[in-house]
């Protein structure tokens, strides 16, 4: 896409400093890149527990290691950790380290600003966890928060408002950053149309990400109120309305949805050209594309809300706006087909991990247009049928450009190559075993078994096994993964500038790995 | 995008961050338990809020401290111009789900409630006898089981025409005096910069003023409360949530006075001014917004 040439001046202050200090007070962007990573990471596992103790009570009908409540609060917590501590917080970290290698920046925008946004991470992270410690447990009420049952949380509930308020703030501070990193510090001759497209995809949720968590901040706040300060915005007896909390948690909340797949669009369409060995094909298409979504995004919230009682022409309106989003996301997926189509194709661990993407991220699109149709999501509301579309767009889909992009530009972060067998067994395990785990999720949700519930019916048994069984492979699957990190981190095969034979743009321009301050000139953009 | 980055400034580590992310979780942690009934909670409260005021002098001072030693170059400057635009749109945001939020009631839910639309079924079972009005001065409750209501109910509502209207004038004319600040700036006079910021901050203040004296007014005379009802839950989250802004721009505002005093700002260099300028003109437009959609129509 765009090719350089880079002068590299001797840097008096090349090295980064010792220490914690180095942690705590950096203003590196490569730095706090790896700490978003290395913090989602922890979460992904917090989380990824808290998954397993759930599909461990659901190997069998009746209640076998946890009690409801608790089983209730695992669903809520391994939501809010999944979403807001795992999936955001990589793709911030991916941000972090590539934007300014993209485009030719010594740094992000705003240096100080970013760590702060990484910094509050950690505090709201263990203000969250540190509810299921309290008094009436952590909450149980679904990552959704809907009143009243919400308002029913014991002592956690206002650290559940404020973890939320402060994961809020950590993420408007970032995109902020991300905005003003990519509208300003471009290097000379990066015009937005050769951008390549994991900025684009970032520049557009980032803008998502200032439009909506404000509102989730307010909602929020609202059910803060209605709890302690006596405000009635969702209780009827007062004029208010529960649903209203719906409508404005899922204007939040849909974006929020795009904000978590739309920079995984901009990984898949950096990885899938390198190994097709090909152009991107229909790069503009792409980002015309992303900015439909974006768009749409605010006009759909409601077809999370189909059997809520809403007037008929709202169900239509959301219903069509809804399976719109069809038509540019087939774009998307058009678009990478076709790079790959007669390209000279090689199947390293990203390339792997990237068509899988494609191919079960469609899946996952496809069972989301079934949900669309509002008379048939009458029937699928609510059941696992839901879980088992958005676990496959958020774990095939976000997840797995989470390690596509991991594997893809580890070599460039550390210097070394990674155990490329490892890597294979990685993925080979984790596309088996997840298939196992969500599919049969499917069947159940189709065969009426509800969502949040920790017993069911018997006739559910024989797939609730099967799923189980794949929950626990894939998370022993990912301790594989976290090994190769860790290998590559460690040693390995010396890693080239370029690392992989097609790949082009700015960052494959500087030595692996990345010189702690890199362009302090700017490189020329032809 | 001409200027090559090789002058942009990248600021070492800093430990102010770590130090407001202790800061705020002290004061939220604090708040929370003291929500949950705990003596120590306004303690770790007021201690939180002090970090952060400590944080924001800090972080801020080492920031001044940097542009006039004309460590910024002009494209640093557009970061920040960038980051502060971005900001004020977040805080749009804030206000547009509060604003959703009565638009929702007024629209929908309490026509529901009064037995419009689909509503019928649930006014005729469960709210019977209550009636969609607005201002909601009776919420359901108080019309179906007056014995236990618990939302007082108001006697009235803050008549438009009085000092919300004086209050509309005050804010468009602090508006214009903040403008006339930035003239007198630009011209490089600092006597008219001066003027004009006492006079932007008297106006914010008196705004402020006449603010509190309506709530005491609502409270005391009209028996009008954040409890009542949904009128006062949007209400009072609006305007107060628009107060705390005033209140915050208003510092600010002071803030960037001490500064004009002290010479740090010049015809070609005053960003910081025109951040705060912005903010202020954001507040007014929210107070636009409300004077329309909460005491007028």
């Amino acid at each position: 896409m765009s090719t350089a040439t880079t002068t590299h001046e001797a840097h008096h202050h090349d090295e980064p400093p010792r220490g914690l200090k180095r942690w705590l007070f950096t203003t590196n962007h490569k730095d706090i890149g790896t700490l978003y990573l290395i913090f989602s990471l922890v979460m992904l596992f917090v989380g990824g527990i808290m998954a397993l103790v759930i599909r461990a009570e659901l190997w069998e009908p009746g209640i076998q290691y946890v009690d409801p409540q608790f089983f209730n609060a695992m669903t809520t917590m391994h939501g809010l950790i999944m979403v807001f501590g795992a999936i955001m917080p990589a793709f911030v970290g991916l941000a972090n380290w590539l934007i300014p290698m993209m485009i030719g920046a010594p740094d992000m925008a705003l240096p100080r600003m970013n760590n702060w946004s990484f910094w509050i991470l950690p505090f709201a992270g263990a203000m969250l966890l540190s509810t299921l410690f309290m008094e009436g447990g952590a909450p149980a009420a679904g990552w959704t928060m809907y009143p009243p049952l919400v308002l029913q949380t014991g002592e956690a509930f206002p650290f559940l408002i404020f973890s939320v308020h402060l994961l809020g703030l950590s993420s408007i501070m970032g995109a902020i950053n991300i905005i003003a990193t990519i509208l300003n510090m471009r290097a000379p001759g990066m015009t937005l149309m050769k951008m390549p497209l994991f900025v684009w995809t970032w520049l557009i949720t980032a803008y998502l990400l200032i439009a909506v968590m404000p509102v989730l901040a307010g909602a929020v706040t609202m059910l803060l109120t209605d709890k302690y300060f006596g405000t009635s915005f969702f209780d009827a007896a007062g004029g208010g309305d529960p649903v209203m909390f719906q409508h404005i948690f899922w204007f939040f909340g849909h974006p929020e949805v795009y904000i978590m797949i739309l920079p995984a669009f901009g990984v898949i369409s950096q990885i899938i050209p390198t190994f097709a060995r090909k152009p991107l094909f229909g790069y503009s298409s792409m980002v015309y594309a992303t900015a439909s979504i974006a768009f749409l995004s605010f006009i759909v919230w409601a077809h999370h809300m189909f059997t809520v009682g809403m007037p008929l022409a709202g169900e239509l309106f959301f219903m069509y706006a809804t399976m719109l989003i069809a038509v540019p996301t087939g774009v998307k997926v058009f678009n990478w087909v076709a790079t790959m189509w007669r390209g000279a194709m090689t199947f390293e661990t990203p390339m792997l991990f990237a068509v899988a993407f494609v191919i079960l991220f469609t899946i996952g699109g496809f069972s989301g247009l079934m949900l669309a149709i509002a008379p048939a999501d009458f029937q699928y509301h609510d059941s696992y049928f839901v879980v088992a579309h958005f676990h496959y767009v958020l774990v095939t889909g976000a997840l797995f450009a989470i390690f596509a992009a991991v594997y893809y530009w580890l070599p460039k972060w550390t210097g070394h190559m990674y155990d490329e067998r490892l890597g294979k067994w990685h993925f080979w395990l984790s596309v088996i075993s997840v298939n196992v785990l969500y599919f049969p999720q499917h069947f159940l949700g189709l065969a009426g078994m509800p969502r949040r519930y920790a017993d069911y019916a018997i006739q559910f048994t024989e797939w609730n096994q099967v799923s189980t069984i794949g929950a626990f492979a894939f998370g022993l699957s990912q301790l594989l993964f976290v090994y190769v990190i860790w290998k590559c981190v460690r040693g390995g095969q010396k890693a080239t500038a370029q690392v992989w034979e097609g790949a082009k743009g700015l960052e494959w321009t500087v030595p692996s790995p990345a010189p702690y301050h890199t362009f302090a000139e700017a490189p020329e953009v032809k | 995008m001409s200027t090559a980055h090789s002058g942009y400034y990248l600021p070492h580590g800093s430990h102010w961050p770590i130090v407001g992310s202790v800061g705020l979780t002290a004061m939220l942690g604090g708040f929370g338990a003291w929500l949950n009934g705990s003596g120590a909670g306004p303690w770790f409260m007021a201690a939180g809020f002090a970090i952060l005021v400590i944080m924001m002098f800090g972080w801020f001072g080492t920031v001044i401290r940097e542009n006039l030693a004309g460590l910024y170059n002009e494209q640093v400057d557009r970061s920040f111009r960038w980051g502060m635009g971005w900001f004020i749109f977040s805080e749009v945001m804030f206000f547009a789900a509060f604003f959703g939020a009565l638009f929702y009631a007024r629209v929908f839910s309490v026509p529901w409630l009064g037995g419009a639309g689909d509503g019928f079924l649930t006014h005729e079972l469960l709210w019977k006898g209550f009636e969609a009005v607005w201002p909601l001065l009776e919420p359901p409750a108080a019309v179906v089981t007056p014995d236990s209501n618990p939302y007082p109910v108001p006697k009235g509502i803050i008549e438009t025409w009085g000092v919300p209207a004086i209050n509309t004038l005050i804010l468009l004319s602090s508006g214009v005096t903040v403008t006339w600040a930035h003239w007198g700036l630009k011209k490089g006079n600092r006597g008219q910069l001066v003027l004009g910021l006492i006079a932007t901050i008297a106006l914010g203040v008196t705004f402020l003023a006449l603010q509190a004296e309506e709530y005491v007014h609502a409270y005391q005379d009209l028996n009008l409360k954040l409890s009542s009802g949904i009128y006062g839950s949007t209400f009072f989250m609006l305007t107060g949530f628009h107060g705390l802004h005033v209140t915050i721009g208003t510092i600010m505002l002071t803030v960037i006075l001490l500064r004009a005093i002290a010479g740090h700002f010049t015809p070609d260099n005053h960003f910081a001014f025109e951040a705060v300028a912005w903010y202020w003109h954001f507040v007014d437009v929210v107070w636009l917004f409300l004077f329309v959609f909460v005491y007028w129509i």
